[in-house]
């Protein structure tokens, strides 16, 4: 029992799931769901499809080069059953995997890491030139902060006004 | 072969069929059109031509009839004399003499009209020609219709005839009837005759094959034979006595001790003793049948000495043969088909016998050097007296040992499947002969996914060594991680008020495109109302007022001009003296004001003497008068304003019911294609 790796969005595909195509060239794609099958058919190129691995890969979303990557590697040759390796074996696995995670983690921090400041100047130049969409030149000439203007009510006996008042 | 099988002889048709085949196939294959204009030499061609075809069609069925139909004395004398028996060899003759004469005599018939045909001057008269021509050769058929019939039946029965080859082995089974010989052919071939317990269920021969010493043996069971002179015999018993005269044959001789056949041993050793003379050079053996019933040392004085007489006779075979003297237990058998004892018994000595013979015949023959290689192991001379025995190396004989010993020793498999419950109970350990560092590790089940790895994948024996180094690297990364750590705090954050401001510009962008999103998707269906029709208000100077006080602006001299230059829904219009002084909180007047057209209406030009002036009304089509009409016209319009105002669909405007409507979007071109509706 092996679980393979989708073609198409390389997510594992466990046993009793998912299909296999041959090609007649002999090569085996194997896919996870319906979803990667269907793309597949319609020849889109897993590179540029935003949700799969390999455009995440490509575009540096994802951690592409890391020591962890070298433990999993597929072996064509069988070894002999070892019970203290095998023991070993499955205890590493989990503290790879924590390792693992933790440098994805680290990775998708650094990231992100400028996204505050840039959201802000961005804010700050947004405001500045859409002002005049709520602020009135006039008003914006006698008080030049970049608020809301403060509402003054008038109450006409025609008009009887309700404003959210802003003080 | 016309020797052995009989399946091929086409088939004879009736007298009538005959008929109608070959002058159809005239009809078909020859010209059938002429016309009295034709030159004469066409008109004889043509009938001549038509009396030919007819002739040589007759010619070529008829001599194919007497070509597959066997000539009795061509045949095997086998077979020859069974046909006899079977069917008269005289009328079997006759009838076939009678087709030669037929078709003879169309031969002739068609020489002669054609001679006739030659002269004929017209063509009624060659036509009549040809007429009586093929009407002359279908009465000869005709007359000859019993034969054929007769030739048809011959041929179906000999179809059916067993297909016995007499050259070679064979193994003829004969006796009084119902002593066994059937049950007997049963036993030991794939043969199913009839067994049942009247008299002559057999009626024809039948053959089985059996197997010995890799030969295949003819077993041909006959019907039984009763004791009577050789001339009342009838067709059945003539079968048998044939098969016996002429095949190369082992004979067996069958005897019922019983007596339950219906005649006993006397009668029986009767019919034996008269038709010996056939078992002349034929290996005889006697058997003694039906044992359960009655065992052989259980008969009477006078019976055993009948048997034993006829042993004698069979003796007398034996050593009439090979002139050796043989066990008496080969010529005298016994056996019952009903337990099966003895039976392979008989059939074995009965092809031993035979083969024997058959072996020492061809061995006096003269064709004895193409088949001595059979009988013949050629070993070379001895030079000298020295023994020269096979070498077998000393390692060899006692690997052999040793392996006899083995195998009686070793314990396997299936013994302990066996032990254990048997084939579903019990399921073999499979790695019970592994080879690993550690005995107790056999039976251990190592997981093979953990986590969504595969654990296969990750198995290295220096694994361990090479976690510590990842450790090493993480601890070492997490320090300068922590010496790195800047936090990045940000100078410039917006107040809240300045916050505020900016989802307010937030709001009314996103509000800006969805009008916009909308106004473009709908273009099409949206009708261009003007302004003074809106529904939703949307340009009251209220409206106006709230929104330019959200601006920050002071609304009311807006609304003031606004107001001021504006037009009530409801109401009449104000004068103008009125409009100037004019601020929003005055009530307006109501003013009648006539429109100039309706004073133009009212009064009439002193022009017109006859002629109707323009907008006048004309009550026709049931109006009592011209007020009702215009009332009714004022109705109508009424009743149209509003939907008119809101821009909606009316009756007049074009609407299409269904929008794909079937019949002009489904069926086949009657030619073309419908790439496009």
């Amino acid at each position: 029992m092996r679980l393979e790796k989708c073609w198409f969005c390389s997510s594992t595909i466990y046993p009793g799931h998912g299909i296999q195509f041959v090609r007649n060239d002999a090569k085996i794609f194997r896919f996870c769901r319906s979803k990667c099958h269907k793309n597949f058919k319609m020849k889109r190129n897993p590179r540029k499809v935003k949700w799969t691995k390999a455009y995440r890969r490509l575009h540096g979303k994802d951690m592409t080069q890391d020591s962890t990557f070298e433990f999993e590697r597929k072996r064509n040759r069988p070894e002999r059953y070892d019970r203290n390796i095998t023991e070993n074996t499955l205890k590493a696995i989990k503290k790879i995997e924590k390792v693992r995670v933790d440098r994805e983690a680290r990775h998708h921090t650094m990231r992100m890491k400028g996204k505050k400041a840039k959201e802000q100047r961005e804010a700050a130049k947004e405001l500045e030139q859409g002002i005049h969409m709520v602020k009135a030149p006039a008003a914006l000439q006698k008080e030049p902060s970049l608020t809301l203007p403060k509402i003054k009510v008038k109450v006409s006996h025609q008009q009887a006004e309700n404003h959210p008042m802003e003080e | 072969m016309v020797q052995y099988n009989f399946k091929k002889i086409t088939v004879v048709p009736t007298g009538k069929d005959f008929i109608d085949i070959i002058l159809s196939r005239t009809q078909r294959q020859t010209p059938t059109v002429v016309h009295k204009g034709y030159a004469i030499s066409r008109l004889r061609q043509f009938y001549m031509r038509k009396v030919k075809y007819t002739q040589q069609n007759f010619h070529e069925k008829l001599s194919a009839i007497i070509d597959e139909f066997p000539r009795l004395d061509d045949i095997h004398p086998f077979y020859g004399d069974l046909l006899h028996v079977l069917y008269n060899k005289d009328h079997y003759k006759l009838a076939l003499g009678q087709i030669n004469t037929a078709r003879n005599l169309i031969g002739k018939i068609s020489k002669d009209y054609v001679k006739l045909l030659k002269y004929g001057d017209s063509l009624y008269r060659c036509k009549s020609l040809k007429v009586a021509a093929l009407g002359r050769m279908c009465t000869v058929i005709k007359r000859v219709s019993p034969s054929l019939a007769y030739l048809e039946q011959i041929r179906q029965h000999m179809a059916r005839l067993p297909s016995i080859d007499p050259n070679t082995r064979t193994i003829l089974i004969c006796g009084y009837p119902n002593v066994g010989k059937s049950s007997f052919i049963n036993k030991i071939t794939r043969a199913d005759v009839d067994v049942q317990p009247y008299a002559f269920t057999t009626k024809s021969l039948f053959v089985g094959h059996t197997d010995y010493k890799y030969l295949r043996y003819q077993v041909i069971d006959t019907p039984g034979i009763l004791d009577r002179p050789f001339e009342d015999r009838n067709i059945i018993e003539m079968c048998s006595i044939t098969a016996l005269a002429h095949l190369r044959a082992a004979v067996l001789f069958f005897l019922d001790i019983s007596g339950s056949c219906g005649y006993n041993i006397a009668q029986q050793a009767a019919l034996f003793h008269s038709i010996k003379s056939l078992f002349m050079n034929k290996p005889l053996i006697v058997v003694c049948n039906k044992t359960d019933l009655q065992p052989l040392d259980g008969l009477s004085e006078e019976d055993m000495k009948l048997v034993v007489e006829m042993k004698a006779e069979a003796m007398k075979t034996v050593i009439g043969q090979g002139g050796e003297a043989t066990d008496s237990d080969e010529v005298l058998l016994t056996m019952s088909t009903l337990t099966e004892e003895g039976v392979i018994a008989v059939k074995n000595s009965a092809c031993e016998r035979l083969l024997n013979q058959r072996v020492e015949l061809k061995m006096k023959s003269k064709k004895i050097n193409d088949c001595l290689n059979r009988f013949h192991v050629a070993v070379p001379k001895k030079r000298d007296e020295k023994e020269r025995p096979p070498c077998i190396p000393q390692a060899v004989l006692e690997a052999k040992a040793k392996e006899a010993a083995d195998i009686e020793k070793r314990k396997l498999e299936r013994d302990l499947e066996n032990e254990n419950g048997g084939a579903g109970v019990y399921s073999a350990s499979l790695r019970k002969h592994h080879i690993l560092a550690d005995e107790e590790w056999k039976e251990d089940i190592m997981p093979e996914i953990l986590d969504g790895h595969n654990v296969y994948d990750f198995i290295d024996p220096d694994i361990l060594q090479r976690l510590e180094e990842l450790e090493r690297e993480e601890g070492l990364r997490l320090e300068q991680e922590v010496d790195n750590d800047d936090f990045e705090m940000d100078g410039k954050e917006l107040t809240p008020e300045e916050q505020e401001a900016l989802a307010e510009i937030r709001k009314k962008k996103s509000l800006l495109i969805q009008q916009h999103r909308i106004k473009k998707s709908t273009a099409e269906s949206r009708p261009t109302v003007p302004r003074k029709f809106d529904k939703e208000r949307k340009f009251s100077s209220e409206r106006m007022g709230r929104q330019l006080s959200a601006l920050g602006l002071d609304p009311t001299s807006a609304i003031n001009r606004a107001r001021s230059n504006s037009v009530p829904m409801r109401g009449r219009k104000r004068e103008r003296s009125l409009a100037k002084g004019d601020d929003g909180n005055d009530a307006m007047d109501m003013d009648v004001d006539q429109s100039s057209k309706k004073l133009r209406m009212m009064s009439r030009s002193r022009s017109r003497s006859t002629s109707r002036p323009p907008g006048e009304v004309v009550p026709g089509e049931g109006y009592r008068d011209s007020k009702q009409k215009v009332h009714a016209m004022k109705l109508a319009k009424k009743s149209v304003k509003k939907r008119n105002k809101d821009a909606r669909r009316g009756e007049a405007d074009r609407v299409i019911p269904t929008l794909r409507p079937k019949h002009l979007f489904s069926g086949k071109r009657g030619i073309g294609k419908t790439t496009r509706r």
